[in-house]
């Protein structure tokens, strides 16, 4: 039963992730990283990670990619064009990708004394995670939190002013 | 019944897994030349890490390797927030996403 959800939900997010690359359109590309999200949540369910799988399908699928297709519905994204830069990226990029692959591979092939994953195996639960969380890591979760007012403040201040300075100055040029 | 339940996949798989996620993540970042699909890329290598540290906290039942991958749920979210912040003031700029036409710093 592992094994067979393992191989399944792994192929839709090797699939996904393909897809990623092949789409020309971004629309396309931030529906399958949705695909790619949800079954890497299945993944971690299978690893014993119910808060992380949830939290996966709420932060990352829900939260993020909805930002994501918002701005490249707002921004009107067209299809991407073709350039002598995309062709020199994949020219060099892809036996660096092949090489860097390799390398990952062989030294997790390598290792020694991987255990296996069974569904017998048990899940770690949301009240065991949060007692470590909150009590040895809560100075790290509430710096977290600050990041976050930060980033929101942050995304206000670049996006939210009305870029009369840029027009101004397309208008001096 | 019980054999079928008690197949097991080896922990190598799922590293293997998200060394391929990483390395595709790296690829679309070298491929694409729209801006959204480079962010996106950089979110595919994030999640390709997160797999390995849920992978090895399980091999060490360590509970400390999943709040990592929760820390870094959250700041890919910020990231997320300020990047595409960001990409709009680009565009408002430039009124384009092609990364081979946004080579100036000065707006």
């Amino acid at each position: 039963m592992h094994l067979i959800l393992f191989l399944v939900f792994a192929g839709f997010c090797l699939a996904g992730a393909i897809n990623l690359l092949l789409q020309g359109h971004p629309i396309n590309s931030a529906l399958s990283l949705i695909v790619v999200m949800t079954s890497l949540a299945v993944l971690y369910l299978l690893l014993g990670a119910e808060f992380l799988a949830i939290a996966q399908v709420i932060v990352y699928a829900g939260a993020i990619m909805v930002l994501f297709t918002f701005v490249v519905m707002l921004l009107n994204a067209g299809r991407e064009e073709r350039t002598m830069g995309s062709r020199v990226g994949g020219v060099v990029g892809f036996p660096a990708v092949v090489a860097i692959l390799a390398m990952i591979a062989i030294v997790i092939l390598h290792m020694q004394g991987l255990g296996v994953a069974r569904l017998s195996d048990g899940i770690t639960s949301t009240a065991e995670l949060s007692a470590v969380l909150f009590t040895k890591l809560l100075l790290p979760f509430e710096v977290t939190s600050v990041l976050i007012l930060i980033a929101i403040l942050g995304a206000v201040a670049l996006a939210g002013h009305d870029g009369s300075k840029a027009e101004e100055r397309k208008g001096e040029q | 019944m019980s054999s079928f339940l008690s197949q097991e996949v080896p922990l190598s798989w799922y590293l293997i897994l998200s060394a391929i996620l990483f390395s595709l993540g790296v690829a679309g970042f070298l491929i694409k030349r729209n801006l959204i699909t480079i962010f996106m890329s950089i979110e595919l290598m994030l999640n390709g890490v997160n797999l390995s540290f849920v992978t090895f906290a399980h091999q060490w039942h360590a509970v400390k390797g999943q709040i990592f991958v929760f820390f870094v749920m959250m700041v890919a979210a910020a990231e997320a927030a300020v990047g595409l912040a960001i990409i709009i003031a680009v565009f408002r700029a430039r009124a384009t996403l092609a990364v081979d036409r946004i080579d100036r710093m000065k707006l």
